[in-house]
């Protein structure tokens, strides 16, 4: 898939909760095509401490309207200036990087998808392609509070939604590895992104239970495209490997995790 | 339209403009962005004789206009290169450049017979300044005495044009340049990142897994560029330049403070098509300055 150095239109940022907004863009030409899982590297003006583009996941293409949408979390001085762009501002990208998620060849309704915090982000798109693909993907969604529980809405429109939260505000209390879907249903793979520690529990449970299971990995990233060998993760067979272009989405018999 | 070509001992490039070891990859990672054929000359990842799997993750760490790495020459090795890497890039119409770094003399010069037989490698750069290989790297390139032993015994095997990159983190670079000179070098290339490190305050941790690493991007250029400047007076051999080059205009400052050639490194992670807006930037410049060859501003600066 050939790689685009794009100036991308903000059509919308919306709000989604204190920490959280969505970025819609679209363009003047048609979109590349992009793969759930995949991602791209934002350039970040206006910000003096902010000196490289920021990964972020693709959360979905609405291909009728042209438009790629990212959901972006503040967490530091990059991601607070790239939360302030407006409808009409013109942002720099690069994309669609990475690998992107495994899609079954075979229909099944026994694929779970794990996202925590803003790690939801990539099973969006994800959802609605497996369901193109003739497949009833599941979403088990966890987060603090319920208020941090994002775009509730729109995955209930490519699959059963359950959720857990660390208060109990909303779903089931506790962690998504917790949740009672876990002992009712069988399922035969898990696509999951989130937090280190959420992807590591789930990973054990996947391991344990013989699923299979592939994780989103968030490494530290610099040139997004291979070459600055910054972002490696180690892994089973092949030592180092850039998470940027062998990645980021990894099966996770692959890592060499403590699972 | 100016007359972009310069040469580096028998090395003709076609303009000025050369990709920083490390920053490039072999050039097919930036393929889908340019034409990168249209470079001057593209400088592959650090190799070494024998396959080095790199420091521990985390390698890098943001800091303010630049970044640091601790990436530790992670490669398949020589003959990885030779079998595997080199049947795809050969036929490139621009000069690829290979830079081979070790941590013996020996190895180095193993490394350097063996590309010495590649006939599409026109010249190696020879890194005796990489600050994240412990017991080696950089101790050759803080010396004169130690510069001198690896690129005598690099220069006895090797035929084709020697660059040597010079390490920021000594002293004074002129003698290790002068010392570079005196041992057959054909081109010094400066300079590689300097010694830096990172925090997080809130855990009390350093950001790097080898707690210090080398520091590149814009916040070491007028460094990288005073070491230009100082080196241009000390050598007669032609000096490439490098350290935060971001665009054309950094580009051509290099050059008025000496250069014969420049390279682009970590500003290749910021805009992957930045080497070839910096090619039509000089050219627009000489045009705008009534120059007709880039040689013209080598060293042309008014003191």
């Amino acid at each position: 898939m050939k790689k685009k150095i794009l100036d991308l239109t903000v059509t919308a940022n919306i709000k989604l909760h204190a920490n959280y907004v969505l970025i819609k863009m679209t363009s003047q030409e048609i979109l590349p095509e992009m793969l759930p899982g995949q991602f791209a590297e934002i350039r970040v003006d206006g910000s003096p401490t902010t000196f490289l583009r920021r990964p972020i996941s693709i959360n979905y293409v609405d291909k009728v309207n042209n438009e790629v949408w990212f959901l972006v979390q503040i967490v530091g001085d990059g991601t607070r200036a790239l939360a302030k762009v407006s409808a009409g501002d013109v942002v720099n990208v690069v994309l669609p990087l990475g690998n992107g998620f495994t899609i079954p060849e075979k229909p099944s309704d026994k694929l779970l998808l794990i996202g925590g915090g803003v790690g939801t982000a990539p099973l969006l798109y994800l959802g609605e392609v497996l369901l193109a693909n003739n497949c009833k993907p599941t979403f088990l969604l966890g987060a603090r509070s319920e208020g941090d529980l994002l775009q509730l809405e729109d995955f209930k429109r490519f699959g059963e939604v359950y959720t857990t939260t660390e208060d109990g505000s909303a779903g089931e209390k506790g962690y998504v590895t917790q949740h009672s879907i876990l002992k009712d249903k069988q399922f035969d793979m898990i696509y999951t992104c989130g937090p280190k520690p959420m992807m590591v529990s789930v990973a054990k449970y996947a391991k344990a239970n013989n699923i299979e299971c592939e994780v989103s990995l968030e490494n530290k990233m610099a040139c997004g495209v291979g070459a600055c060998l910054c972002c490696v993760e180690n892994t089973v067979d092949e030592g180092h490997i850039c998470v940027c272009t062998e990645g980021p989405v990894l099966n996770i018999k692959k890592l060499l995790w403590q699972i | 339209m100016a007359d972009l070509s310069v040469n580096i001992g028998e090395l003709k490039m076609k303009n000025p403009v050369m990709t920083a070891s490390g920053t490039f990859g072999y050039g097919e990672e930036f393929e889908d962005f340019i034409d990168i054929a249209r470079i001057g000359g593209i400088i592959v990842k650090g190799t070494t004789l024998h396959r080095r799997e790199g420091n521990p993750y985390p390698r890098m760490a943001e800091t303010p206009s630049g970044m640091l790495n601790a990436v530790g020459l992670q490669n398949k090795g020589v003959n990885y290169f030779v079998e595997h890497i080199y049947p795809k890039i050969k036929d490139t119409d621009t000069n690829i450049i290979v830079n081979v770094s070790g941590s013996a003399i020996e190895d180095y010069v193993k490394t350097a017979e063996i590309i010495n037989e590649l006939v599409n490698i026109p010249a190696i750069e020879l890194n005796i300044s990489c600050p994240n290989v412990k017991q080696g790297g950089m101790a050759f390139g803080v010396s004169a005495a130690g510069a001198c032993d690896v690129i005598s015994a690099v220069r006895s095997v090797y035929k084709k044009t020697l660059i040597v990159k010079l390490s920021p983190n000594v002293t004074d670079i002129t003698e290790i340049a002068r010392a570079a000179e005196a041992s057959g070098a054909d081109s010094v290339s400066l300079i590689n990142t300097l010694l830096g490190m990172a925090i997080d305050a809130e855990k009390r941790c350093p950001l790097l897994s080898t707690v210090t690493g080398g520091l590149s991007g814009p916040a070491v250029k007028p460094i990288a560029l005073r070491m230009v400047w100082q080196v241009a007076k000390a050598v007669k051999i032609p000096i490439i330049g490098l350290g935060g080059i971001m665009d054309w205009k950094d580009a051509v400052e290099f050059m008025l403070a000496g250069a014969t050639a420049v390279q682009i490194g970590t500003a290749n992670f910021i805009d992957p098509a930045v080497t070839v807006k910096v090619i039509d930037g000089i050219n627009n410049y000489l045009d705008r300055h009534g120059y007709s060859s880039v040689k013209d501003i080598i060293g042309a600066l008014e003191v």
